[in-house]
């Protein structure tokens, strides 16, 4: 019988009157790991804060008992003490310092103040060879991929003598073979005796390793769903999430599509970084009115590279190849000339690329039509009112008012603020790079309805997205992407998953 | 009331710099018995600060685009000294004298604009550069001495006053009229703001509320305006400020390179990937900053009457200072001209005040280090619980 490691009993925690959790429970057992599903902004995050001590005991009310004995944790550092340890989405690493250095930050292995150095290698090795790492411990993190710093991260929570392992959207960055690396990492730790918990929203790899799943909603535990007990299936866990049955995660769409809008022929970049190699290789594509193109591959097979280096050249050296619209040649050389030419691009990367953060809703709508809204560069402040209001209300933008800030939305909402801005510049081509990334369930519905809308006003739409069934279920052929070309075209009855990644494995073989 | 508590409460921060300047200046009004807002001393701060406004207008855009710009009390020397050279040894007019000046200062901005937004050296690093460069070379150009005196007509823009058309009582009529002609133009055009906002549909104030407020704002020009009228009348770099703020004011808060400003400062990968030209932009925010030094630098050396090889030493540390108490933001984005303004003055009354009391000039120093703290200590604290 294995003893239950923790126990949260009525967790409840308010934002200024705002309720986010309301009597939550969740238990653990040694050895086990417990997956926490829900939609963003269910309060999976605040519930993980809450235990790792983040938000200080008082501030919310419940009790925590962990290994049998109560918990009144001041900060981070009194949970670390007794073995929790939470590996935040955004990694908590110096790029400049070595692995070494970063696994014992905070806790150097020191004797009278000299740090030892011969202690801190040798106890780094023992930890990453745990973790399945072989890099050697001098290795500046920068120089390492996100999928290693995971793993660093990792081993550093394990030389603090981790016993609970909180890990939140640990493969949101990762792409399917770091994935499965700290997948099985996290089975191997199980069997170690180490409980984890991991926040996550693919709900493939939750329903592969996790031993119970707790789903939680607008701040409420609703169910825990127990592997061998209950059938766990992606559906199954949806519906917890959203409270009904999704009939259809991807909304029907009749295509009516046209004449061939745009067309990339023979295009060739090199990376900007090195300039002799070759990131995108002989790619030809087309898009014709009313639309809807996937582009599929797997991480770093160029998609976003191809997508940026066509959007006004942002990304990319000695660039070559033509573009053509409406069968007419085009010649952009920067991004303003490719919003005139009526191409919009959505980044994959909406905080750091998208959005500003700080300003507010209005003004990060008006941004790429400024143009549009001002007469002899004077913005018009109504109409741009007019404007942004216009697009709350259309895409529901859940929001005080036009003037919140943008950084203080959620996901979901972030993205259609951004979609906002780019179906505001009336563009012929829309591009779209991850729509749904990190963004609820809920909400991807929202923005799959949104994309069908433009695509039946005629507008030609090229949806990249590393998940499979979206580029399934959206689009009305897929271009399959991989180490910089185009290696298979499929029309929407021969695409499937298998389809897709036999054009992947095919090509990866000829190479 | 609930209203005027809800507007209140949603521009704290920037209220809170006006009410800061205000009890600053009550402070110091009652502690030098009243000589702060004699008239006389009230046309000296105005021309006390002038340099230091306009420069602080000048920094904000930088500062708005997450950079800063420390070359700009040398550059001011380095303008003041040339248009001494052009003026006083080569004998140029005015015009031409003062012409020539702001060129040399575009030209500037454009060197320095090129490192920051093309070759894309830190800001830091490149005005730093900047400040030794043309620190030395003022000391090369003047030889190491001060050349004075400027012509009477080149002084009349830093110490000179609008004449009165209206003869010469002891209470300048043509300041007063000024007054009210403000007056009358901004009653006009926040009707028509009124109107138009009302042509949408949108929300607007009561109708008690906004007649409150436009005869507070009357009420506060002509006081101002009688205040100086009867000294000397307004000032001629009075005007030259209201111009720039006018100026400014508009360009950051309705114009579309304006907004790309703010956006660069914002989030620059966003700004450029919406089509934002970011290197054009901040090139520009560079070759603006440095004609503004060189219009701060011939308003300084008409009100030496002098060139001076020392000219200008911290004035960028003022004008940054100016800056941060009026709320702009360390990492771009954030901020407005008015405040950069009002955050002058608290520093230029402090300095003046100061002085009045005869409180050394260390203690001084101390004193403003102090207030520039506690000014963004109470900015950061007010963000934190907006937060929350």
């Amino acid at each position: 019988m294995l003893r239950s490691i923790l126990e949260m009993k009525d967790i409840s925690k308010s934002f200024s009157g705002v309720k986010v959790l309301k009597d939550v429970n969740l238990k653990a057992t040694e050895g086990e790991i417990l997956a926490l599903v829900g939609e963003n902004g269910a309060g999976k995050s605040t519930l993980m804060n809450v235990l790792s001590g983040i938000y200080e005991y008082g501030s919310y009310t419940g009790d925590i008992i962990f290994e049998g004995k109560e918990c009144k944790f001041k900060n981070i550092k009194d949970s670390e003490k007794i073995g929790i340890v939470i590996i935040h989405q955004e990694l908590a690493l110096v790029p400049y310092l070595s692995i070494a250095e970063n696994v014992f930050l905070g806790n150097e292995q020191a004797a009278k103040g000299v740090i030892d150095w011969h202690k801190t290698r040798n106890k780094t090795s023992e930890l990453l060879a745990r973790v399945g790492l072989k890099d050697d411990s001098d290795t500046l993190i920068k120089d390492i991929g996100v999928g290693k710093q995971q793993l660093v991260e990792i081993a550093k929570a394990l030389s603090k003598q981790v016993k609970l392992l909180i890990l939140d959207e640990p493969t949101a960055a990762l792409n399917d073979e770091d994935s499965d690396h700290l997948l099985n990492l996290l089975l191997e730790l199980k069997n170690q005796g180490i409980c984890c918990i991991i926040i996550s929203h693919k709900l493939n790899e939750v329903t592969k390793v996790a031993d119970k799943i707790t789903v939680i909603r607008d701040g409420s535990t609703i169910e825990t769903l127990v592997k061998g007990k209950d059938a766990i299936t992606e559906d199954r866990i949806i519906k917890g999430m959203v409270g009904r049955d999704l009939v259809d995660r991807y909304p029907k769409r009749v295509p009516q599509i046209g004449e061939v809008m745009f067309e990339i022929k023979d295009w060739e970049v090199y990376d900007p970084m090195n300039e002799d190699r070759k990131v995108i290789k002989n790619v030809n594509l087309k898009v014709r009115k009313g639309e809807v193109v996937g582009i599929a591959g797997l991480m770093g097979a160029g998609r976003t590279e191809l997508a940026t280096s066509v959007f006004g050249r942002v990304y990319g050296k000695k660039i070559s190849g033509k573009l053509f619209k409406e069968n007419k040649e085009i010649v952009i050389k920067n991004v303003s000339e490719a919003i005139e030419n009526g191409i919009a691009y959505v980044t994959e990367d909406r905080k750091t690329a998208g959005l500003i953060l700080i300003d507010d809703i209005k003004r990060n709508i008006s941004l790429a039509s400024l143009q549009k809204l001002s007469n002899h560069n004077v913005i018009d402040d109504n109409k741009e009112i007019q404007v942004a209001e216009e697009f709350r209300e259309k895409l529901k933008i859940k929001s005080s008012s036009i003037l919140q800030k943008a950084g203080d939305l959620s996901g979901g909402n972030q993205q259609k603020i951004v979609l906002s801005r780019w179906i505001f510049s009336d563009p012929d081509i829309l591009i779209l790079d991850e729509p749904t990334r990190g963004i609820d369930v809920g909400a991807k519905y929202e923005i799959y309805t949104i994309i069908n809308e433009l695509a039946k006003q005629g507008k030609s739409i090229i949806i990249i997205s590393s998940e499979l069934p979206e580029v399934l279920g959206m689009s009305d052929r897929v271009y399959v992407m991989n180490e910089g070309r185009i290696v298979g075209e499929l029309d929407r009855e021969a695409a499937s998953q298998e389809s897709i990644m036999k054009c992947i494995m095919q090509s990866s073989r000829e190479v | 009331m609930e209203k005027i508590k809800n507007i209140f409460k949603s521009n704290i921060r920037q209220y809170a710099m006006g009410i800061a300047l205000i009890s600053i200046m009550v402070l110091f009004q009652i502690l030098t018995k009243g000589i702060l807002l004699k008239p006389l001393n009230v046309t000296n701060l105005i021309l006390q600060n002038s340099y230091i406004l306009v420069l602080a207008i000048g920094m904000f855009l930088c500062i708005l685009t997450g950079n800063i710009d420390l070359s700009v009390g040398s550059v001011a020397a380095f303008v003041g000294a040339i248009s001494a050279m052009l003026a006083i040894r080569m004998n140029l007019p005015v015009i031409p004298t003062i012409i020539l000046s702001l060129f040399v200062g575009a030209v500037i901005g454009a060197w320095q604009g090129f490192w920051v937004a093309y070759v894309r050296i830190p800001a830091f690093i490149v005005t730093l550069a900047g400040m030794l460069i043309f620190r030395g070379l003022t000391m090369v150009i003047l030889k190491g001495q001060t050349i004075a005196p400027f012509p009477q007509s080149y002084q009349i823009i830093s110490s000179g006053f609008i004449p009165d058309l209206f003869g010469d009582s002891a209470l300048h009529i043509f300041t007063i009229i000024i007054g009210v002609v403000i007056s009358v133009i901004y009653v006009i055009s926040q009707l028509n703001k009124r109107k138009n906002t009302l042509k949408y549909n949108f929300e607007v104030s009561s109708k008690s509320w906004f007649i409150v407020q436009l005869i507070f704002i009357i009420v506060i020009i002509n006081l101002f305006t009688y205040w100086l009228a009867s000294y000397k009348g307004i000032p001629t770099v009075l005007i030259l400020l209201a111009v720039l703020i006018a100026i400014y004011t508009f360009i950051t808060n309705k114009t579309v390179p304006g907004r790309h400003i703010y956006a660069f400062g914002g989030n620059e990968k966003a700004a450029k990937l919406s089509g934002v030209k970011t290197n054009k932009v901040l090139f520009w925010v560079y070759v603006n900053m440095s004609v503004l030094s060189a219009l701060a630098g011939i308003v300084f050396a008409g009100r030496l009457n002098a060139a001076t090889p020392k000219a200008g030493v911290n004035f960028e540390l003022d004008a940054i200072a100016a800056c941060y108490i009026g709320g702009a933001s360390a990492s771009g984005g954030i901020g407005t001209v008015f405040g950069c303004i009002i955050g002058g003055l608290i520093m230029g009354v402090l300095n003046n005040g100061m002085s009045i009391l005869g409180i050394s000039i260390d203690w001084q120093q101390a004193i403003k280090g102090l207030v520039l703290l506690l000014a963004v200590a109470f900015d950061v604290y007010t963000k934190n619980k907006a937060k929350k």
